[in-house]
């Protein structure tokens, strides 16, 4: 049994505007000493799944339904003191924006020591032992002194290691930590990152890593599931999401971005248009609006995360037949763009093509 | 790309800001020395990108450039003639060749004003011979161009996605076909697929006008895919200079070095090969850096006795690199610890 399992995960919020969707039916599950990444853009339902795992998301306007099992208990349905005992002890997670997250006005320690104390039965003076030895382990220098400061007198880096010192207080079974590098420099990043690997290595924690860095994922993380418009719409090992991607949307994400180990003219492709409405998304594929691939059939046909034929525990949800999204990867990981891709893959897979149409009548 | 004679020639720049104590007579009593004895040149035509982390003085460097800021010291020379000193009525002639363009395309448009008025607006100022109905003609030239719909013209910011609002912010900064464009993180705020598409549009601009280009971010490979020249800049100076390809293929300075093996490469081949530099500690404060090489206590091949105490000049290093480092990187320490760099 994994340690977190989430099935079928939906959460809705009624607005004036109509319900926006934002997670609609998403599954995954983690192992402990494991780390899953999710990738997406803004309002792709990343946070909203992770924080309604600490219960976070419980509003008047919410509708959450499906389940979400941690250690063989399930929190959709658990009270509201249950989950205190939860949130911040065996499941803690990391905010983006660690000023925001820290009170301005309580000192490092003080805050550290009560965090601990909320979920064990100790004194003030081990709690800040305990508080003192985790800003050690952080990377925190004079961690004794610094207990003594108020978060603004940290750096933002700083700051950030306060805040999964704090998170790692109450040796947690899983850590979620939502974009805990975006707003670092990148030598501060490498730092946090090292940091979230000796985690997994030495303690067995279970991670979930929530980023819209593709670069953060690779170094990082064992499973990547891409979320877009509230679905995950490719799930897999990190290689084969690099190696071997099967979604037109995870396409465009790895060839949008200037990398460092490619040439220097290569010319990036954008991924067209922007991303969807949660509250009238597109009907179909919610992708179909801006996939270079699309067919008449996909506007209408709601793809399932379905296993991709012969790659061990590699799911996607595209309703392009397997044959012809292989030829279109291999045309475009040469460089070529989205309108020659399509010519070869179509000239090539002129075999597959009555798989398609078998496969869109089946669904429609 | 064409690279012609110095556009702008910036010299042993300087910016410190004062801190004062005491509220009735403030006194003096330290400085941040954001910008401290910057020099380099940008070439016309080009685009220079100017890297290094937060609190390092690019944006600064920006500002001072643009005259934004005013400078405590030091030149920079427009096409020959020190702006440095210009007084506000004595720039406005030159405010229209240099333009800047924003990070932060929430903030930097003015929400009451429709997007027609606001890339009207330079024209306004600088161009007010110009009729109104000619005006708006050419507004919406400069929005077609920039791939906004002209129709669009009477709506206001907050109807229009981050990467529109970025592509609203381009139009104003090159509506009077200015000769320097200065880009300050333009799209750090923008989601990963619309970040290409700014990318891609300032590229297609930069060859139709003929624009000089001061690119500033933090994201690595931003700045390689976009510059022909790069500074990297640490704590208010200028510690590398190069061409992208010298600087990536074989950066000197210890600091460029730890910064491009800190970017996380997206493909795990190449993750898992490289031994990545971390940098302990965090940037010391520029209101008191350190003596000699400001990079000294961060450096992992620090000499002492020599770099904290002998302040290295910007000299040509192997491969024609400007470092300012007395023990550059050899090209096989370069090849341990950045495994995106050629050998």
């Amino acid at each position: 049994m994994a340690l977190l399992e989430v099935e079928d995960l939906r959460v809705h919020f009624k607005t004036d505007d109509g319900v926006v969707k934002a997670v609609d039916g998403i599954s995954y599950s983690v192992d402990a000493g494991q780390t899953l990444g999710i990738v997406g853009e803004s309002g792709s339902g990343k946070s909203v799944s992770s924080m309604t795992v600490m219960g976070l998301t419980r509003a008047k306007n919410a509708t959450i339904t499906g389940s979400i099992r941690f250690d063989g208990k399930e929190l959709l349905t658990a009270s509201e003191d249950e989950l205190r005992a939860v949130r911040g002890g065996p499941i803690s997670m990391i905010f983006q924006d660690p000023l925001s997250s820290l009170h301005p006005m309580y000192k490092i320690g003080k805050q550290l020591v009560e965090a601990v104390r909320t979920h064990q039965d100790v004194s003030k003076a081990r709690a800040l032992d305990r508080a003192v030895e985790m800003l050690g382990l952080v990377g925190i220098p004079e961690p004794r002194r610094r207990a003594d400061s108020y978060p603004h007198e940290f750096s933002g880096g700083m700051r950030q290691r306060v805040m999964i010192a704090m998170a790692l207080c109450n040796d947690p079974k899983l850590l979620i930590a939502d974009e805990p590098t975006t707003a670092l420099d990148v030598t501060v990043q490498a730092q946090i990152l090292d940091l979230l690997e000796k985690l997994k290595r030495e303690l067995d924690t279970a991670i979930v890593l929530i980023t819209h860095d593709l670069g953060v994922v690779a170094e990082v993380t064992d499973d990547i599931a891409v979320m877009y418009a509230g679905r995950i719409v490719e799930k897999a090992h990190r290689d084969d999401i690099f190696a071997a991607p099967e979604h037109p949307y995870t396409w465009g994400l790895l060839r949008s971005i200037p990398r460092l180990d490619s040439p220097r003219d290569e010319e990036l492709v954008p991924i067209p248009g922007r991303p969807p409405s949660l509250i009238n998304p597109p009907s179909g594929c919610s992708f179909h609006p801006r996939c270079p691939y699309v067919r008449e059939a996909h506007t209408r046909v709601d793809p399932l995360l379905e296993a991709v034929p012969g790659a061990a525990g590699h799911e996607v949800a595209c309703l392009l037949p397997p044959a012809t999204r292989r030829a279109l990867w291999a045309e475009l990981s040469t460089g070529a763009d989205p309108e020659a891709a399509k010519a070869v893959a179509t000239a090539a897979g002129a075999g597959s093509g009555t798989g398609s149409v078998r496969r869109e009548e089946e669904a429609s | 790309m064409a690279h012609g004679d110095p556009l702008i020639e910036v010299r042993d720049l300087v910016k410190h800001f004062p801190i004062t104590k005491g509220l009735i007579r403030a006194k003096q009593v330290g400085a941040v020395q954001a910008v401290d004895g910057v020099s380099f040149d940008i070439r016309e035509g080009e685009t220079l990108g100017l890297v290094g982390e937060s609190g390092c003085g690019k944006s600064t460097t920006a500002r001072l450039l643009t005259r934004l800021l005013d400078p405590t010291s030091g030149t920079i020379e427009f096409r020959g003639k020190d702006i440095a000193s210009l007084s506000r009525k004595e720039l406005k002639p030159f405010r229209r060749d240099m333009q800047m363009i924003f990070q932060d395309p929430y903030s930097s448009l003015n929400p009451r004003k429709t997007v027609g008025s606001i890339i009207s607006e330079p024209f306004i100022i600088h161009e007010p011979s110009v009729g109104e109905k000619d005006r708006k003609c050419r507004v919406q030239e400069l929005m077609e161009q920039v791939g906004l719909n002209p129709e669009h013209y009477n709506r206001l910011p907050h109807e229009f996605s981050g990467g529109q609002r970025q592509r609203i912010g381009v139009a104003r900064a090159i509506a009077l076909k200015p000769k320097l464009i200065v880009a300050d993180e333009p799209v750090s705020a923008l989601d990963v697929s619309i970040q290409a598409q700014i990318l891609n549009l300032l590229r297609d601009l930069q060859r139709e006008l003929g624009l000089t280009i001061v690119f500033i971010a933090h994201d690595l490979s931003v700045v390689r895919h976009m510059c022909d020249r790069i500074a990297v800049m640490y704590l208010g100076r200028v510690v590398e200079l190069a061409g992208a390809d010298e600087l990536y293929n074989h950066p000197r300075h210890p600091y460029t070095g730890a910064l491009l093996s800190a970017v996380p490469v997206p493909d795990p081949r190449l993750a898992k090969a490289k031994v990545r530099q971390v940098l302990t500690g965090d940037v010391p404060s520029p209101t008191n850096p350190p003596s000699a090489c400001r990079f000294h206590t961060r450096c992992p091949k620090v000499v002492m006795g020599k770099c904290d105490v002998d302040d290295p000049a910007l000299d040509p290093k192997e491969g024609g690199n400007l470092a300012a480092c007395h023990f550059p990187l050899s090209d096989r320490e370069v090849a341990t610890q950045v495994p995106t760099a050629a050998a």
